[in-house]
């Protein structure tokens, strides 16, 4: 992907809003790599939870959101338990979640209409009460 | 054998209706270890999650009437859920810690909680209160021979400063409580990763990778039993199991098992009393050939 830095991209609010909502200071992230490298899901992200951590730095907005990775996460704490410089990054995935979830047109990440049929049988509620508060808005 | 105390215990959702025999074999066990379990009354959902999005204090309200309405009924409260354990008991310490939060919390709920409950999990009762060389002392038909596997999972140990449940990348806990019924555990390196969690809503596909890593290991590493805590582990893990045998058609099925199930076995309860009918994968002709049952 090629990516485009400008001063306006790299100095505008989208790193601090991450920031706010998870509570996390982003720029203490310096690279390494992880909690990618610990993460059970991390066969399935576009790009690691570190690299979404970077492109948010970057004030790329646009490339952070539209990945996979956090909507991926599944707040297992991995990754924040082993960060070596004390970010919790499963709240920095959740961040990011929020951020879409809190927009004004209200767009959930999964559609319980879409369900097939035995699903909700099958499904022991605990699943869907947590699934729910990290997909719908 | 006297009662040592009763326990305020917090079922959870799931533990009513798709992991009844967790609840029940718990109460079962319990008794055979001279305490009781004091249902909450009207209990409401924790939320099944830890809000980690510092501003959602919405969140944190369903846990914190649990924890406030249990503070009027006693002094320690325990859950055998996972999630729900981790919830309630990370609610509870920021309702400690947090002095802002914990006022906005009380004034929304209008109760007067200063987050004075011991919050422990039913496994920390058998290590901490009661012991698990007394536990050894009540098993009347050891499991030997039983390769066991504990799963940890993720909801036991993590955030390590805020569970303090056992160590978070090497936890030995549950091993201990697994020798103590007499049964060989087996260590694997997958016992502390995620199952998928709530995945299994959002991405089935990725839950059943995560199943398959982890029983996987297990498998390889010799146990002929997973051991769970956690009905959401257990759904992905257990349940589960046909979505991996269709994706991996050499994929041989594993019972997995609550811990509680297998305490209730050693202790002597009627394997007919044990709930094994609501285990995905039948424990049944493995339990029969070990001689257990």
């Amino acid at each position: 992907m090629k990516i485009e830095l400008t001063r306006q991209k790299v100095h505008n609010e989208f790193a601090k809003k991450v920031e706010l909502i998870s509570g996390q200071n982003l720029f203490a992230c310096y690279q390494c790599g992880n909690c990618t490298a610990g993460c059970p899901v991390a066969f399935a992200m576009e790009v690691g939870p570190h690299e979404v951590i970077r492109y948010t730095l970057l004030g790329l907005e646009e490339e952070a959101l539209g990945v996979n990775t956090f909507w991926l996460c599944a707040s297992c704490l991995q990754c924040t338990s082993r960060c070596p410089k004390g970010i919790d990054i499963a709240r920095v995935m959740d961040a990011l979640r929020m951020v879409i979830l809190r927009k004004k047109d209200r767009k959930d990440h999964i559609q319980i209409s879409e369900f097939q049929e035995g699903f909700l049988e099958r499904v022991p509620q605990i699943a869907f009460i947590s699934g729910f508060r990290k997909f719908l808005s | 054998m006297g009662s040592i105390m009763d326990y305020l215990y917090f079922p959870g959702c799931t533990l009513y209706t798709k992991a009844k025999n967790l609840d029940q074999t718990a109460r079962n066990c319990s008794l055979l270890l001279g305490f009781e379990l004091k249902e909450l009354p009207n209990w409401t959902c924790c939320g099944a999650t830890f809000p980690l999005a510092t501003d959602n204090i919405m969140a944190l309200l369903p846990p914190s009437r649990i924890l406030a309405r249990a503070r009027q009924e006693g002094t320690t409260l325990t859950t055998l859920c996972a999630i729900c354990f981790n919830v309630i008991k990370r609610t509870n310490r920021l309702i400690q810690n947090d002095g802002e939060k914990r006022e906005k919390i009380n004034n929304f709920i209008e109760m007067n909680y200063q987050g004075d409950l011991r919050v422990l999990h039913y496994l920390e009762i058998l290590k901490q209160e009661i012991g698990f060389p007394q536990i050894k002392e009540r098993v009347r038909k050891p499991l030997a021979g039983l390769k066991a596997a504990a799963y940890y999972g993720c909801m036991l140990l993590r955030p390590f400063d805020e569970m303090g449940f056992d160590d978070k990348e090497r936890p030995t806990l549950f091993e201990e409580f697994l020798e103590a019924m007499g049964a060989e555990p087996v260590d694997f390196p997958y016992k502390i990763e995620c199952c998928g969690s709530f995945q299994s809503v959002g991405s089935p596909e990725v839950a059943t990778e995560c199943g398959y890593k982890i029983l996987g290991s297990a498998i390889k590493n010799g146990a002929e039993v997973v051991v769970s805590t956690c009905p959401m582990c257990t759904f992905n893990i257990d349940h589960k199991q046909s979505d991996i045998k269709q994706k991996y058609l050499d994929f041989k099925s594993i019972p997995v098992l609550y811990f509680t199930q297998l305490l209730g076995m050693a202790m002597g309860l009627d394997y007919q009393t044990l709930g094994f009918e609501q285990n995905f994968v039948d424990p049944l002709p493995l339990l029969k050939e070990k001689g257990f049952i």
